[in-house]
């Protein structure tokens, strides 16, 4: 058990670091929050400056475009790009960390060349059409349908809960096509345009107040058969490889900013007496404990991965459901800091207190993750 | 980075998995619950000549040269099998006190608060001690039947042993979460209610599945804390295995239904000792203001992100 980094993974550090304080003094200001254009061309724009340093798509096989780094130098790059303040991947999430994985792992090699170089130049951006009113947690259970026309599927049916539908150019996009089959045995891939006549997007209004999700809607939208990714009815074994990316890599930064986010509950804890209260001061020390832990259970994971050669496996729901409490801890601990000021709706960490409250929803319910873990790890028997 | 356990060090942790199966299994814990002698000597000297307690001794003083790193991977697996006797205060005497890395001596320490000290009439020495030998002590009833218990007037000064001291007893108490997580599975898969194995129903699996992650994500935290043998991590370490091993042992007596309230079932060894553990070198409120303290000073200067 080694926690020291390679000659060319500390090299490798090094080149990221004097890369990122260049370039981001002259990175824009980030738009607010509800300034989707402005969101996503501030997005696409650091892409763009990724992709031009040779940083896009790092963790992405050579011959899909990426750099093909070891899954160690993608953890010191998220790392890295987290503790600069560098922006988050934002809108260009679903292409970078779902569709483009998918892709690249199942698509052929035209439809390889015609989508992944768009997302690594941040020229396309993607959104995720697998949930509907009908099927959340129970994924397998969705109904828009896909029926066969010619060289077409005629798509009809409602997606829920789509980040970035509104400026999104394409959708990874679950479809039923066969009704008949056993439900998992049904389901296929599609690339769906979001220009296409027929879609709809209907923007969704969180509990944090802003418009992060939206409602998809399909009336008889024609997806070229050519946009399938993966055999028909094959769809749900190319989701799981999508979701396993999404587990094992996509809230390794998040790690990074809790610490942060710690360090300055302690700093305003100082300033305005609070620390004084030994049962905060100690929570906030428990805090610290835990995300810390979490950062070694997430150097584990990657070291367990990089061992085995493989896909981030089930670990990452052991993670998921650490950290995503976690989170939601660390949030009502900064509200003990800030007092009665944290119900001011902008006040620092207000909210981050409101949306930490969909992470033990998104990606997995808590409750779902828990059913891997039991089934899959501890191999206890499918049941109720 | 390879933050994985190397060959060597699965095979050595692999070698006293072995060995304590087959010197300390369920009959030799129920043996010494009903009555018989709670420290069985000839398996400390055993364990002495399996370099359990001379494991990070250097080799020029007759020691196996290992690190922390090794030392949690074979004290996991002491906490798994449930062994009593001062495991961690003998291993932390070996080079200190004649016999402890040989396992001919029991040595225990004073590393329980209110005067309180495990082990005192087993034991040959007690590390820290102000004179040689054992000191007098009242004995009190015990609420683990494998750790008795003496209130002393005078328990030592432990405070240079106390982060290892932390660390080891950490890795037993991943290695009783982790024992109890198979209990309560395999329980959970054999026992059937409603025509079927409990284990079936969500509201069991959920509780296995927690303590899962409660004892991974301590198992990992103890792994990275004698690896970079820091302050903190010892600290957080400490309070997270803590809680894998007290809060796995109820669930896992949860799971066990009335049967787990009976003392022919072992959870409630698991667990009494494990409050025990969660009681020595250093408590959670301790560990806690450690860990404060260190990101109060990690902190810095109020910065432009804070709150006004």
């Amino acid at each position: 058990m080694d926690l020291t980094y390679t000659e060319e993974e500390q090299d490798f550090r090094a080149a990221l670091r004097a890369w990122l304080a260049k370039v981001l003094p002259a990175l824009p200001p980030a738009p607010s929050p509800d300034d989707w254009p402005g969101r996503r061309a501030h997005d696409a724009g650091w892409q763009r400056r990724l992709y031009d340093a040779g940083y896009a798509g790092l963790h992405w096989p050579v011959d899909a475009g990426g750099r093909g780094a070891t899954p160690t130098q993608h953890l010191i790059f998220l790392e890295e790009t987290e503790r600069a303040g560098a922006p988050y991947v934002g809108a260009n999430f679903v292409g970078l960390l779902h569709a483009g994985p998918t892709i690249a792992a199942e698509g052929s090699a035209e439809q390889r060349a015609r989508w992944l170089p768009p997302v690594l130049r941040g020229d396309e951006m993607w959104c995720q059409g697998f949930s509907e009113p009908g099927a959340g947690s129970d994924l397998a259970s969705l109904r828009t349908r896909a029926v066969r026309d010619g060289d077409a599927y005629v798509v009809t049916g409602s997606k829920i809960w789509t980040s970035h539908a509104e400026v999104a150019d394409w959708c990874e996009l679950l479809v039923r096509t066969d009704p008949d089959a056993p439900r998992h045995r049904g389901i296929s891939w599609l690339a769906l345009p979001m220009d296409a006549p027929g879609v709809t997007v209907r923007p969704l209004r969180t509990l944090a107040g802003s418009a992060e999700f939206a409602e998809v809607f399909l009336d008889e939208v024609r997806v070229p058969l050519s946009h399938r990714v993966g055999a028909e009815n094959d769809g749900w074994r190319v989701t799981m490889v999508t979701l396993s990316f999404e587990r094992g890599t996509a809230f390794v930064g998040e790690v990074v900013a809790c610490r942060r986010t710690l360090e300055g509950l302690a700093r305003t804890a100082r300033a305005n007496g609070r620390w004084d209260d030994p049962v905060l001061r100690r929570r906030l020390g428990r805090l610290y404990g835990e995300f810390g832990a979490l950062w070694r259970l997430t150097q584990w994971n990657v070291s367990a991965a990089e061992r085995s050669g493989g896909v981030p496996g089930v670990g990452g729901s052991v993670f998921k459901l650490a950290y995503s409490h976690a989170r939601q801890e660390l949030y009502e601990a900064a509200a003990e800091v800030l007092g009665a000021d944290s119900l001011v709706l902008d006040a620092r960490w207000t909210p981050d207190r409101l949306s930490s409250l969909s992470y033990t929803i998104a990606a997995g319910t808590s409750q779902i993750q828990r059913n891997i873990v039991a089934e899959r790890i501890l191999g206890l028997p499918k049941g109720r | 980075m390879h933050f994985q356990p190397t060959e060597d060090q699965e095979a050595l942790r692999a070698g006293v998995r072995a060995l304590l199966a087959g010197r300390y299994g369920r009959e030799e814990l129920r043996a010494a619950v009903d009555g018989g002698p709670v420290v069985d000597r000839a398996l400390w000297r055993e364990l002495g000549t399996a370099g359990f307690f001379a494991l990070r001794l250097p080799e020029s003083a007759g020691g196996v040269g290992l690190g922390l790193a090794e030392g949690v991977l074979v004290f996991e697996e002491a906490g798994r099998a449930l062994l009593p006797g001062p495991l961690v205060a003998t291993h932390l005497a070996a080079g200190v006190v004649p016999g402890a890395a040989e396992g001919t001596a029991v040595v225990t320490a004073g590393d329980l608060d209110g005067g309180l000290v495990a082990y005192l009439a087993e034991a040959d020495a007690v590390l820290g001690a102000a004179g040689p030998g054992v000191p007098a002590g009242e004995p009190v009833r015990s609420v683990d039947p494998l750790t008795p218990l003496h209130r002393v007037a005078a328990p030592g000064e432990v405070a240079p042993y106390r982060t290892a001291g932390a660390l080891l007893t950490a890795a037993l108490q991943v290695g009783s979460a982790l024992r109890t997580l198979e209990l309560a599975v395999r329980h959970a898969g054999e026992r059937e209610q409603f025509g079927q194995p409990i284990g079936a129903f969500q509201a069991v699996k959920h509780l296995c599945a927690g303590m899962l992650v409660r004892a991974e994500v301590a198992r990992t935290a103890v792994y990275a804390a004698a690896v970079t043998e820091d302050a903190g991590e010892v600290a957080a370490a400490g309070l997270l295995a803590d809680e894998a091993a007290v809060l796995g042992a109820r669930d896992c007596l949860q799971v066990h239904g009335g049967m787990g309230f009976t003392w022919e079932a072992d959870v409630h060894l698991h667990l009494k000792r494990a409050w025990v553990r969660a009681r020595q070198w250093r408590t959670a409120e301790q560990a806690e203001e450690l860990l404060a303290a260190e990101l109060l000073a990690g902190a810095g200067p109020p910065g432009p992100g804070d709150a006004p």
